[in-house]
């Protein structure tokens, strides 16, 4: 327990330190929806009959969780690897799982402070009300939190090499991202976006964000959703299991 | 017992072997040199003793224990530092050392480790601000927090000024007057000399010499006589250098000359090394 506390504590200091990164993981999504909340906020999206900007409020919480929990922790993931700190780390008696449980519940701390801004904004610039739901929220952003870990870490795997992580990792999630639906309705898409959103996580995970908020569903009557965003976190994780290494892919 | 026992280690990567065959101890308090050329095996017997990578044959036991099953607890009593600096950029010294300091049940205090390793100026500096050589004494420094009994040490002092070099050597001697045991690989033959109580010579994943530096240079080599005759350079070597020097010192008299630049050199370690690696 010492340990676990020490490293969250270490994971926090190195996340809020790396200014870079945290601009890319943590205020991208913010920016966004100021950006795109000012251009349409007040509009109608009319496949939902809803206000924009709570429905955007809560894709942006989708895109925060890829941008943070996957983009963001496979990039750092291969960073340390690759640079060798993960192979000193795994010298020294810090149990790796408790390594690994750290990083997530570290992770998760960013993406909570995240969706609590996003959901500030919107309250005190677009006027969306607050989430009437937050325990069901809090549930949901857990399972997003975890399973999009999972799948980032899986896909530390496939990068090759530090240079290369932000290339690859990009490449997977902004299309990702976009194609999910979480500044759009996926609903407008043409048929073959819709065909490829259809299997995509983050399209699930945009859509139990919207459900709770928006919708003012209970987490449990998404059970679909959730299964979906679970079995995705389980394919990350198996990925992980295979892919994953201590040491750099030259060492 | 042994603090590290290697016998019979075989380590292949596909078709390439990196190590066939070696074996060495090495006891409490002894600071033990692997040298060697590129690709001998240093790195690849090194990471098999820390624990990173399996042997295909042989046994291994460090700190009486396999490294591939050994626990947190026998991490405890270990410290590594690697061939290549891994450092977290964006934190300071004295950070980077607590960090790495809250890993151990009884570490080091991290500002007695800045101070050890020459880094008490910059103990607030940011490690991407530092230079490669402050960089790898910060690595050092890491490999020491958890104040271990066995250091692994694969050339620790790469990149460093000469000063920087005499401080580090002083900090490993500090560490041996301490009775640590320590494993260090390295290119540079002055600091095996300086450092290793033993060292072995490896070349190709064998072990071709091993024993006390000075074992390692007594006996088979020759020393060197060199001096001018008539403005030329004359290298000789001679396995009997009190008669040949007495030789040629008397004709030098007899005909009233000098011995130009007259030196006499013992073999080196490098000397040794470069005889024996050579291919």
């Amino acid at each position: 327990m010492r340990l676990f506390v020490h490293e969250v504590r270490t994971e926090q200091r190195l996340f809020w330190r790396n200014r870079e990164a945290a601009f890319f993981t943590f205020f991208l999504p913010i920016i966004f929806f100021l950006v795109f909340g000012s251009i349409y906020g007040d509009s109608t999206i009319t496949k939902e009959h809803i206000r924009a900007a709570p429905f955007l409020e809560a894709g942006m919480i989708g895109y925060g969780v890829a941008s943070t929990a996957f983009a963001g922790l496979a990039i750092t993931m291969v960073i340390r690897r690759e640079s060798g700190v993960l192979k000193r780390i795994r010298a020294t008696p810090l149990p790796p799982a408790t390594y690994l449980l750290a990083m997530l519940v570290s992770t998760f701390i960013v993406f909570l402070i995240e969706s609590a801004l996003i959901i500030a904004i919107g309250r005190l610039l677009f006027s969306v009300a607050l989430p009437d739901r937050p325990f069901s929220l809090l549930i949901a952003l857990a399972i997003g939190a975890v399973a999009f870990a999972a799948m980032g870490l899986g896909l530390t795997g496939y990068v090759r090499s530090a240079e290369g992580s932000s290339a690859v990792v990009n490449f997977v999630y902004l299309p990702m991202a976009i194609i999910s639906g979480t500044f759009f309705t996926p609903k407008e898409y043409p048929s073959f976006l819709r065909a490829i959103a259809d299997v995509l996580p983050l399209t699930y995970f945009t859509k139990l964000t919207r459900d709770v908020m928006v919708r003012h569903h209970h987490l449990w009557s998404e059970t679909g959703s959730i299964a979906i965003v679970l079995v995705w976190g389980v394919v990350g994780l198996v990925a992980a299991i295979r892919g994953f290494r201590w040491q750099p892919r030259e060492g | 017992m042994s603090a590290v026992s290697v016998q019979g280690l075989h380590k292949s990567y596909g078709d390439v072997t990196a190590v066939r065959g070696i074996d060495f101890t090495i006891e409490p308090g002894e600071v033990f040199g692997l040298l060697g050329p590129n690709g001998a095996g240093k790195t690849t017997t090194v990471e098999i003793l820390e624990g990173y990578r399996k042997p295909d044959d042989g046994t291994v036991e460090v700190l009486g224990l396999d490294p591939q099953r050994a626990g947190s607890a026998w991490r405890e009593r270990i410290g590594v530092m690697l061939q290549s600096s891994s450092l977290y950029p964006n934190l300071t010294v004295l950070e980077s050392l607590r960090v790495f300091a809250g890993y151990y049940a009884r570490p080091r205090d991290a500002e007695e480790v800045a101070i050890l390793v020459g880094l008490e100026e910059k103990r607030d500096a940011r490690v991407r601000t530092l230079s490669g050589g402050q960089q790898r004494r910060l690595d050092l420094g890491i490999a020491l927090i958890g104040d271990p009994e066995l250091i692994f040490l694969d050339e620790p002092t790469t990149g460093f000024d000469p000063g920087a070099r005499r401080t580090a050597w002083e900090t490993i001697r500090g560490l041996r007057a301490l009775g640590k045991t320590i494993l260090l690989t390295t290119h540079y033959l002055d600091e095996a000399e300086q450092l290793a109580d033993r060292v072995a010579v490896l070349r190709d994943g064998v072990i071709v010499r091993e024993g006390t530096p000075s074992e390692l240079t007594g006996g088979a080599v020759e020393t060197e006589i060199r001096y001018l005759r008539d403005g030329e350079p004359v290298v000789e070597r001679t396995r009997d250098a009190t008669r040949r020097l007495n030789e040629l010192t008397s004709e030098a008299l007899a005909r009233g000359e000098e011995l130009g630049e007259l030196e006499v050199r013992r073999p080196t370690l490098e000397d040794v090394y470069l005889e024996l690696t050579a291919e």
